[in-house]
């Protein structure tokens, strides 16, 4: 029985990124099955050593997550559907880690899967229709849309502290050079911050170009104690700390510009015993530009404000102080729905020294933060502070 | 630009007295008598006793500044397409809650953060005999 104390008894060992970004003859279970094997490949394990399945999906509902075992033909002695938006998958990760803490599994499997490019899905700018939903009602009458929900925390953050559309731009830029340096980015031609200031407007303050990318694809992650994953084909990433949390709007009263990465991220950090300087680079939730500023200043890698100068010139740049999304990110490389499982693949290549011309130098301490939802209105974060065997 | 048609709004019992109150032309909000909460949305407890002993409807001055905006130009919903671009707001009542609206009969350029709001309401036709309205804002 090993003694290693929560969270560093559980380690990643295998993952997988779909390398389709439209599968148009692909269904999400189908996706996921081939998800799941390349990651057991990767980790040198089988169907037959999973015990813990973990999924989440744009249209699993209730019953999906038995859906999912039904289809891969697997009995699992434990279950885990938990969807809160495209965080889902890194806070799977956190639940994975505790069930084998906990003994409950030995090897989890967490997948993701999707079809959203083929279906044609407005994802960012199809209106809510549910005024009958208890959850929608008194949006949906008002035209609330997810754009429009980032939209208005990013006019907030400019009047309170001048940030500007150049700024959010640079984020763009960045990931799209990051995604020129990933075979398998989707957009990868460069792009300046003219072009993204150009570029249409979706909801002002934001444009096309600070809007992610829609595409089909999916993921999956295999997570075992750490003691099994050192016999493992690939070198075990270690899970250091964890964190989850919502942020609402409450009776009317919450701070719109305090996203759930402020509670998830001080939670995961204390946990993994790290300082800001200690970590070599972010992988953060780029749903639009204003997600990855939002998100660095409320995971305190600057003060809140300071976001717009944080990201300028290369600042999340490979190369640069804190290297943000090094495959290119949901603005640029893939954002099949839900993003979460990439920035958990992404940071465990990256500390196992697999990433090729993205590589980040010497990277030994990875942040993944996830958001689901939509920061303007509700919304789910989970956070993971993830490390190489130092 | 057209107008929004808005999507009819579902009164549950919990938020009935909100939109029947828009219907006479009132904003109407909660607040629970035992603890002195004012609380937006409606729910059937006040979120903070979980009880609903306390809980009562008034109305509001309907008077607010905006916390926040943007001018929506893409929205493939049906009753606001054709009325892109419309402006979204949180409105941050002078009794205390935001609230989610729009705010109407203003150009796309010359809404603020900070400004003064006043409520307006857009009376909803209804194939039933319930009366109700969408409050919207606009600016004072
Ligand atoms: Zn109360």
């Amino acid at each position: 029985m090993s003694t290693a104390k929560f969270p560093n008894s559980a380690a990643i060992a295998g993952v997988y990124e779909h390398p389709s970004r439209f599968s148009p003859n692909k269904t999400e279970f189908q996706i996921m099955a081939e998800c799941a094997k390349g990651a057991l490949d990767d980790a040198g394990l089988t169907r037959e050593d999973v015990d813990g399945l973990f999924g989440a999906s744009m249209s699993m509902g209730m019953m999906g997550i038995v859906d999912l075992a039904e289809y891969l033909d697997v009995r699992p002695d434990y279950l885990d559907g938990t969807n809160i938006g495209g965080s889902s998958f890194v806070s799977h990760v956190t639940h994975a880690a505790a069930a084998i803490h906990a003994g409950l599994c030995s090897t989890a499997l967490v997948l993701y899967g999707s079809t959203a490019a083929s279906n044609a899905m407005a994802i960012g700018t199809g209106g809510t229709d549910g005024s009958k939903n208890p959850d929608t009602a008194f949006s949906a009458p008002y035209g609330m849309t997810t754009v429009g929900s980032y939209a208005m925390y990013a006019n907030l953050h400019m009047s309170k502290y001048g940030t500007s559309s150049e700024q959010l731009a640079e984020i763009a830029v960045t990931m799209r050079r990051h995604a020129g340096l990933n075979p398998l980015a989707k957009m990868r031609t460069p792009i300046t911050v003219d072009d993204v200031l150009e570029s249409r407007l979706i909801s002002r303050p934001l444009h096309l170009l600070d809007c992610c990318i829609i595409s089909d694809g999916g993921g999956a992650v295999v997570v075992t104690s750490l003691e099994r994953a050192k016999d493992l084909r690939t070198k075990p990433v270690h899970l250091l700390g964890c964190g989850e949390a919502v942020q609402h709007q409450g009776v009317g009263d919450s701070d719109l510009l305090t996203i759930a990465a402020k509670q998830s991220g001080q939670a995961a950090m204390e946990m993994a015993g790290i300082k800001h300087s200690d970590v070599d680079f972010a992988m953060v939730y780029d749903s639009f530009t204003i997600t990855v500023l939002a998100t660095l200043e409320n995971l305190g890698f600057c003060e809140p404000g300071e976001g717009g100068d944080f990201v300028s010139n290369g600042g999340i740049g490979l190369g640069g102080p804190l290297p943000v999304n090094p495959d290119g990110g949901g603005l640029s490389s893939n954002h099949p729905g839900m993003r979460g499982i990439f920035l958990v693949i992404e940071a465990a290549k990256q500390l196992r020294g697999e990433c090729g011309d993205r590589q980040v130098t010497g990277a030994e301490i990875a942040i993944a933060h996830g958001t689901g939802g939509t920061i303007g209105d509700k919304h789910s974060g989970a956070t993971l502070v993830l490390g190489t065997d130092r | 630009m057209n107008s929004i048609t808005h999507p009819s709004p579902y009164a549950s019992w919990e938020t009935r007295g909100f939109w029947e109150g828009a219907g006479r032309d009132e904003l109407v909000l909660q607040k629970c008598n035992t603890c002195e909460l004012i609380q937006h949305r409606p729910r059937g407890v006040c979120a903070h006793c979980l009880d609903s002993s306390g809980l009562v409807h008034f109305v509001a001055s309907g008077r607010g500044s905006i916390y926040s905006y943007t001018v929506t130009e893409q929205n493939q919903a049906k009753g606001f397409a054709e009325a892109c671009p419309y402006i979204m707001a949180y409105v941050t009542l002078d009794e205390g809650p935001r609230l989610l609206t729009v705010i109407v009969d203003c150009e796309p350029d010359a809404v603020e953060i900070g400004v003064s709001v006043v409520a307006d309401f857009v009376s909803q036709e209804r194939d039933d005999d319930e009366r109700f309205a969408i409050p919207v804002f606009r600016l004072v």
